[in-house]
């Protein structure tokens, strides 16, 4: 064994304090960004629920979800009403397409580390791409 | 399942399987909504705004299968955020003090979207 190999640090139960020197592959970005956006989705489902109901409810009320976006909610700004919103926009397109991953694995049995790779790059990507074009809508940059 | 006998099987609770299987149900029909919700909003001559999506949500076909997606993303949130809970919570008393708060939160967010979708 050379020293290299003997130095290398290894982690059985990571811990909190290890999270920044551990380097996850693709896949494990992916997966625990599944996570994260799953968690985030579930702790706006109010927001969601808000945005549910004031948009469809009377055109009065859909003219106050279109305003929150401007003027804001109450002592909350517009920015960061849009924010939020581009928050979830992430989180439902990275869920979605690591979403699809999950399934098309399943059907397919592909759990070969190359493909694991590079369908988590793709993931990563297009949840990126997609979330920069409705976010530059969403801030009104296009 | 056998309870009895040679084949009784004496470990686990079971709901394992039925609940990977059941995220993955409810996650074909939220992402099929999603397409079908997304067709109508992309592929129309009327204008977006409030006139079309009110009138996506006023067909009787739509509320019938945005009931069903509330209760698929219910269901599909309980089982991924018990996931978490388990995962990364060890303590007995706080793991079960989140999942009871896991339950409400969800039951009371389901509640409140059917609420709205009742009245639309």
């Amino acid at each position: 064994m050379t020293d290299t190999t003997k130095n290398r640090p290894v982690y059985r139960n990571i811990h909190v304090s290890q999270i920044v020197s551990y380097r996850l592959p693709p896949a494990g970005i992916v997966s625990i960004l599944h996570r994260i956006s799953g968690l985030l989705m579930f702790f706006l489902l109010p927001f969601v629920i808000w945005m549910f109901d004031t948009s469809l409810s009377t055109e009065i009320s859909f003219d106050g979800f279109k305003n929150a976006f401007v003027a804001g909610i109450g002592f909350v700004p517009g920015w960061f009403v849009k924010l939020v919103a581009l928050g979830l926009i992430w989180g439902y397109l990275h869920h979605f397409i690591a979403g699809v991953r999950h399934l098309w694995m399943d059907a397919t049995h592909s759990v070969s580390k190359e493909q694991g790779k590079s369908s988590a790059i793709l993931t990563l990507v297009l949840s990126v791409l997609l979330t920069v074009a409705l976010g530059a809508k969403l801030f009104g940059l296009y | 399942m056998s309870t009895f006998g040679t084949k009784r099987i004496v470990t686990g609770a079971h709901y394992g399987l039925r609940d990977w299987l059941a995220q993955r149900v409810t996650a074909v029909l939220m992402a099929l909504f999603t397409i079908v919700l997304l067709v109508q909003v992309l592929f129309t001559k009327q204008p977006l705004g409030y006139e079309l999506w009110a009138g996506i949500f006023s067909q009787q076909w739509m509320k019938f299968v945005t009931f069903a997606l509330i209760l698929s993303l219910a269901f599909h949130a309980w089982v991924g955020v018990r996931d978490i809970w388990m995962d990364y919570v060890k303590p007995v008393g706080l793991r079960l003090a989140l999942h009871v708060f896991t339950l409400v939160w969800l039951v009371g967010c389901a509640g409140w979207a059917i609420q709205v979708l009742w009245r639309l």
